[in-house]
């Protein structure tokens, strides 16, 4: 998406983009950015929080007016949940679930490799 | 330790290369870099502009195996109930995404424009699928979302990333 961005505004359209994986945003460099340090899935607010989703649009629009320079990132206040164990839950990678991971990957693979047959006939 | 960062937000880029090294890819994904970063100034106030809002989520399908996997385009007057997301990479172990304004905020850009903060709403919104190819993304995807946005005589655009 960060790649969509740099496209509409090399072409003379504003953007704002709105995200919670921060780092791979700014890896790739975009003109203006809110981070909502959530968990990914709900970058613009908490399920079914009108007022927050309300609150990352206002901010969203306000960094469209106030942004002079490319790679303006904003954080907004907010705070997923008062426990923060949800930041180790994604793509972790269990010890005791290593075996099974490397199992996972294979079948992956074996699907890939069979679609990609397919396709070539 | 994998997981562990020495920042408060989680380094996604991290995280997926012990995922996926995990499983057994002897490749680490290339995340997208640049140095240069286009930037285009609003060219009129907000309050004559008209805002599109771009998704990663694709239409609603009750079969997974039917799910659109191209640019794609909906109706901002009549937001849609639920969408499609289960092919994406988010955290489905701690939220979901039963609720679209919590990635698609629609009736949020609805009020702005009933209020005045901003222009009018695009009579679109766009969706684009998360591509592992930049390539496409770049030559193929990036260019149809800038047409429809172009017909639509969009001047903003928020794109919100699941």
């Amino acid at each position: 998406m960060s790649l969509v961005s740099r496209h509409l505004e090399a072409n003379g359209i504003a953007t704002v983009v709105i995200g919670s994986a921060r780092d791979i945003v700014e890896e790739c460099g975009v003109s203006r950015f809110v981070f909502n340090d959530f968990p990914l899935g709900n970058p613009i607010g908490k399920p079914d929080d009108a007022a927050m989703q309300r609150a990352t649009v206002s901010i969203a629009l306000d960094l469209l007016e106030t942004a002079r320079l490319p790679r303006t990132t904003v954080q907004t206040p907010f705070r997923w949940s008062e426990d923060e164990s949800w930041r180790e839950v994604y793509a972790r990678v269990d010890p005791d679930r290593i075996e099974a991971l490397r199992r996972e990957g294979d079948a992956r693979r074996a699907q890939q490799a069979a679609a990609k047959g397919q396709g070539a006939v | 330790m994998t997981g562990t960062t020495h920042r408060t937000h989680v380094s996604y880029i991290d995280r997926t290369r012990h995922y996926y090294a995990a499983l057994g890819y002897p490749k680490p994904y290339v995340y997208a870099h640049h140095l240069d970063v286009p930037f285009a100034p609003l060219a009129k106030p907000l309050s004559e502009s008209r805002v599109a809002l771009v998704t990663t989520a694709s239409p609603w399908c009750d079969d997974p195996t039917d799910h659109v996997h191209a640019v794609w385009s909906g109706s901002s007057a009549t937001p849609p109930d639920k969408l499609y997301t289960d092919n994406l990479a988010w955290d489905k172990e701690s939220t979901h995404t039963r609720d679209v304004e919590s990635f698609l905020p629609l009736r949020k850009l609805a009020e702005a424009a009933a209020s005045g903060r901003i222009g009018s709403v695009s009579p679109r919104f766009y969706g684009v699928p998360t591509e592992y190819s930049q390539n496409r993304t770049v030559r193929q995807d990036a260019p149809a979302v800038l047409a429809m946005c172009r017909d639509d005589a969009v001047d903003v655009a928020l794109i919100a990333a699941l």
